[in-house]
């Protein structure tokens, strides 16, 4: 009976592209969630609020 | 019964044949004219943001790239210089080209809209629809002028980062696009002027084959004075301002005598020194462009400190 050869080159071709779009959907996860941080975190008219917004500005919300 | 399965040993792709397929080398160059359309840009745009932008605006013209890939192949595989692409060279096939052409397109058309505007996310499926349908698909077998339309598809980028931060389109937009659009013929025929090429084999038309190389010079000269214009006029608007000017006048004025020769010399002169003064304007295109945007660049950090504009 033959042994199955695990290290063969294809299997080396098809294991980079799995790790590659392992990685990819991990970095894809990272934007958006960032994105969701940056995009809620920055609008001044919501109570997360502007870190920078100056007091006057928050009175009139 | 057999229990051996042949496959064929380099029919198999690594992640790396799928990033070939996204052209990682014009992708640098759609960075770099983006971030300096979405860095001169009035207004501000939050950094991660912005890098997100970015980061899908290079994701869509890799999209394109994939797609131009899956619909030349039959043409990449007659051409030396593009024989060992991922499809041609048999470790990606053709159908799967298209899927991640297409699934990219998708991804990164919402994505740019969901983190910036609709304006800058039109213009990226603009810029994707053009690059591929009308480039790809109709013109560049179609007509010798195919650089002049391949040069609007990769000139769009600045438009995308400017759009990114206004939600606008504006002269000073309009004219960055005009900038590389009318940079491309004259960097591309002076490179055809040298290179012995086999698009002629490939059955796509190249204005040095369709209508000779004078017609090449003729054209060459017509285009650098355009580009001259939109770069000077370019340095009115209100991304320029003197720093930018004074460079751009310089170089523009040695772009124009770099073509007025090219347009002199004849095809004897040409050969007798190995087309010197096409490869010297060649370089010198390369140079150009980057000056161009990098001095944007210098003018809105000059700016910041209030030292540059008008």
């Amino acid at each position: 009976m033959a042994r199955i050869r695990a290290d063969h080159q294809l299997h080396h071709r098809r294991l980079s592209r799995n790790i590659g779009l392992g990685v990819m959907l991990i970095l894809f996860v990272g934007l958006v969630y960032g994105l969701t941080i940056a995009k809620v975190g920055t609008d001044p008219n919501d109570d997360l609020g502007a870190p920078w917004a100056s007091p006057q500005e928050e009175r009139t919300q | 019964m057999t229990d051996t399965t042949t496959i064929k040993q380099d029919r198999d792709a690594g992640f790396g044949d799928f990033v070939a397929l996204l052209k990682p080398r014009v992708m640098s160059l759609v960075v770099f004219t983006a971030l300096v359309g979405m860095l001169v840009a009035p207004g501000g745009i939050n950094p991660f943001v912005g890098l997100v932008a970015i980061i899908f605006i290079a994701i869509g013209g890799g999209a394109s790239g994939a797609l131009n890939m899956w619909w030349d192949a039959d043409i990449d595989a007659r051409m030396r210089r593009t024989v060992k692409r991922p499809i041609p060279a048999g470790t990606v096939e053709p159908g799967e080209a298209m899927g991640l052409g297409i699934g990219l397109t998708l991804i990164s058309v919402i994505m740019l809209f969901l983190a910036t505007n609709w304006v800058a996310a039109g213009l990226l499926a603009f810029t994707i629809f053009f690059y591929v349908v009308i480039y790809t698909m109709w013109l560049k077998r179609w007509t010798p002028q195919n650089i002049v339309i391949g040069g609007a598809a990769g000139a769009f980028p600045p438009m995308i980062g400017w759009a990114a931060v206004t939600g606008d389109i504006s002269l000073a937009s309009i004219l960055m696009f005009a900038l590389t659009f009318a940079w491309t013929p004259p960097h591309f025929w002076s490179l055809a002027l040298f290179v012995k090429s086999d698009y002629k084999d490939a059955g796509v038309p190249m204005l040095t084959v369709t209508h000779g190389r004078r017609v090449t010079r003729n054209h060459i000269l017509g285009y650098t004075f355009v580009l001259a214009a939109v770069a000077v006029g370019l340095g009115l608007t209100s991304v320029g301002g003197p720093a930018y000017m004074a460079v751009a006048v310089i170089m523009n004025a040695w772009f124009i005598k770099g073509a007025v020769d090219i347009w002199r010399r004849t095809d004897a002169d040409s050969d007798a020194d190995s087309h010197l003064v096409e490869r010297k304007f060649f370089k010198f295109s390369l140079l150009y462009l980057f000056v161009h945007f990098g001095m944007l660049l210098v003018e809105v950090t000059l700016t910041r400190f209030g030292m540059g504009g008008w």
